[in-house]
């Protein structure tokens, strides 16, 4: 074991309930520097509800939130962003109707004298960032809608590492984008775990998250299965605790885990 | 593609406007020829030009309010309750304070009612943004609410004659602003847009972005000047009524020539408002954070939110600004009657809709122009003028511009389905 380190952001006893549903039932979780955390389950697990708590879109009921060690007050997307958090998210909620670089600095709009929009410089700004992710994407002038699922999911996802993100959360990041798209952003959260950024990512493929995560969380409706180091685990173990919310003796089990295996 | 397309193409023109103007100097030249010869005159086209600008102006606020998913019925109603209020603060109130006729009394009016116009959309907009009652209900609400506030400012009584220089908001010989003024006018105009075809090729040649051809660029500022300084020289040619005229040479004892004293009308003050309406929502439509949060919120409001914008405080912004538009209607319609009535607006809120939706705003939200909707204005009240003309009877013309209504949005439905064009 590493010696306890600050982490970059913990979460202690989140709870959040719609109408008499707990969505999300007293989780904790924690997220180190240049670290990749899976967080997996089945649909309705609440994986999605716990990000979109931490990005601000949604309030919690109760639990608290520290960044670097210090409680963080999030109550909605503009304080998330003012910790570094920025957010993925699976609808990838974009505005159709508005071009890649509006979308891209939407909320964070570069300006000129006098406060104006400085549309020029966000187009540039635009090609470059989208250059990285799709070399040969050029439709730069058109609405978001005109877009193929793949140079959307390229659109959310330039958008959240544009900012200087130290905490990411990806929420399904690869599910529009081909073999191809899919290896390019693999690549390219090992170069932000490089940079010291800390991931959350949220995904249904179970190869994903060995090839790519540090540690895995199992979610099963709302509560915490258990917290796993991938190299303390197998595939099987994990398929387990998604499934039959079995925790495997290398995970430390959380107060989801129906049954403990020595 | 044929030379012509690829010219107007490189020009980056938006072709569903130009379609605008076309239909609608069809309609003129329609009206021209059925009128025999009534309709282009510089008597008619300066009285169109008056009769729309209160529309126009309220239209340019109607855009963004649409643009955000929501509507305001209520701004003819507070089109009129402020018309009464502003009444009574330039006959009864102020004149007891600073005396008949005084300067100031006509600027302090019109501060009071923009101030008031504000409040209103404001308090609209909040109960709106943030206890999420729909604004179809609320301006619902508001419509009958400000309508029966008209009629308590003065128990119903109509409030006549106001203020002299307050009546020049609402044009007329006097309040219009005279040849000279009109071509400077005209040429700064004409500076402006040249200036800004200038600014904008500079700074996409500082970026390497690819530009204009040369060509389109200066067919650009030749059109926008050609169509400025003729505007300028219609307004120019309207003379002033004889009975001005004589009031005029009486006043500033003149003796007047044996073919009569030409004197040109020029730009009608209230059209220089809608005017700069219009230039100043376009500007904050297309060149400030909050246009930009305006159009995103009508593309997807939770994508707005939660990319850190705050989109209540801009929905309430965008319905204040409403009111302010509507106050300054309201302004120039009671200016223009030189009476408040409790009536005053009465149906508004329909036509400045229509206009917006003619001009390209579409209901679903997020896609819209301010110079489209000042164009549907236009054209909504050039079809109602034009029939006035021809002698059409009122039911009939409601129910032809019923029948435009519905018309003008189903062709550009076709048309954007057609194209796969958002905006």
């Amino acid at each position: 074991m590493t010696a306890p380190r600050t982490p970059l952001v913990e979460m202690r006893d989140i709870s959040l309930s719609f109408g008499g549903i707990h969505a999300v039932d007293r989780v904790s979780i924690d997220l180190q520097p240049g670290e990749v955390m899976a967080l997996v389950g089945h649909n309705g697990a609440g994986k999605s509800t716990l990000a979109k708590i931490l990005s601000g879109a949604y309030r919690r009921d109760s639990g608290t939130i520290a960044v670097r060690g210090e409680e963080a007050a999030i109550a909605n997307p503009r304080d998330a962003k003012r910790y570094g958090i920025e957010t993925i998210y699976q609808t990838l909620a974009l505005a159709e109707n508005v071009d890649t670089a509006a979308n891209l600095f939407l909320g964070r709009e570069l300006q000129a004298r006098w406060g104006t929009l400085d549309d020029i410089a966000m187009e540039a700004a635009a090609r470059k960032a989208m250059g990285r992710l799709n070399p040969n994407f050029q439709r730069f002038k058109d609405p978001v809608k005109a877009l193929s699922g793949g140079q959307r999911q390229s659109v959310a996802i330039a958008r959240a590492i544009l900012f200087n993100a130290q905490i990411l959360i990806m929420d399904e990041p690869t599910a529009a984008l081909g073999p191809q798209e899919t290896a390019q952003v693999g690549d390219l959260i090992k170069q932000l775990k490089a940079q010291g950024i800390g991931i959350f990512l949220i995904s249904q493929d179970i190869h994903d998250v060995f090839d790519l995560a540090d540690r895995v969380c199992v979610m099963k409706n709302g509560r915490v299965v258990g917290t796993a180091r991938i190299a303390d685990v197998g595939e099987d173990d994990v398929l387990g605790m998604i499934i039959l919310g079995k925790c495997p003796a290398g995970a430390i089990p959380g107060p989801g885990a129906t049954e403990r295996s020595q | 593609m044929p030379p012509l397309a690829r010219f107007l193409r490189s020009t980056e023109l938006d072709t569903r406007m130009l379609g605008m103007v076309g239909v609608l100097l069809a309609i003129w030249i329609a009206f021209h020829v059925l009128s025999g010869g009534l309709f282009l005159t510089p008597r008619n086209l300066w009285n169109l030009s008056v009769q729309s600008s209160s529309v126009a102006i309220m239209a340019t606020g109607m855009v963004l309010v649409i643009v955000t998913r929501n509507i305001d019925l209520s701004i003819g109603s507070m089109l009129g309750f402020n018309g009464m209020v502003m009444g009574v603060i330039q006959t009864d109130l102020l004149p007891k304070l600073l005396g008949f006729e005084h300067p100031a009394t006509w600027m302090l009016t019109l501060a009071a009612g923009l101030v008031l116009g504000v409040v209103l959309g404001a308090l609209q907009g909040c109960i709106i943004a943030y206890l999420g009652i729909p604004a179809f209900i609320v301006t619902l609400g508001g419509l009958l609410v400000w309508r029966g506030a008209a009629w308590w400012v003065t128990s119903g009584q109509t409030v006549a004659p106001l203020d002299d220089r307050f009546t020049l908001l609402g044009g007329g010989p006097e309040g219009s602003i005279g040849a000279t003024w009109s071509w400077v006018f005209g040429l700064i105009a004409c500076a402006a847009v040249i200036l800004s075809l200038a600014h904008s090729r500079a700074r996409r040649r500082k970026f390497d972005f690819p530009l204009r051809p040369m060509r389109a660029e200066v067919f650009l500022s030749a059109a926008g000047c050609v169509l400025i300084l003729a505007a300028v020289a219609v307004a120019n040619a309207y003379p002033w009524p004889i009975g001005s005229v004589r009031r005029y040479a009486e006043a500033s004892h003149i003796a007047i020539p044996d073919g009569g004293l030409f004197i040109a009308h020029g730009i009608a003050i209230p059209v220089l408002i809608a005017i700069g309406a219009g230039v100043v929502m376009t500007f904050l439509a297309r060149r400030t954070r909050f246009g930009r949060y305006v159009y995103a919120i009508g593309g997807n409001p939770e994508a707005a939110e939660l990319a850190g914008v705050n989109t209540r405080w801009v929905i309430v912004k965008v319905f204040m600004l409403m009111g302010l538009l509507a106050a300054i209607a309201g302004a120039i319609s009671i200016a223009r009657l030189n009476a408040a009535t409790n009536s005053e607006g009465t149906l508004a809120e329909l036509l400045v809709i229509a206009a917006a939706v003619i001009g390209g705003t579409s209901l679903a939200g997020g896609i819209g122009s301010v110079a489209g909707a000042m164009l549907g204005a236009v054209l909504m009240q050039s079809l109602q003028s034009g029939m006035v003309l021809l002698g059409v009877d009122t039911p009939l013309q409601n129910i032809v511009v019923g029948i435009v209504l519905v018309g003008a949005v189903g062709i550009d439905t076709i048309y954007r389905r057609r194209t796969g064009s958002g905006s």
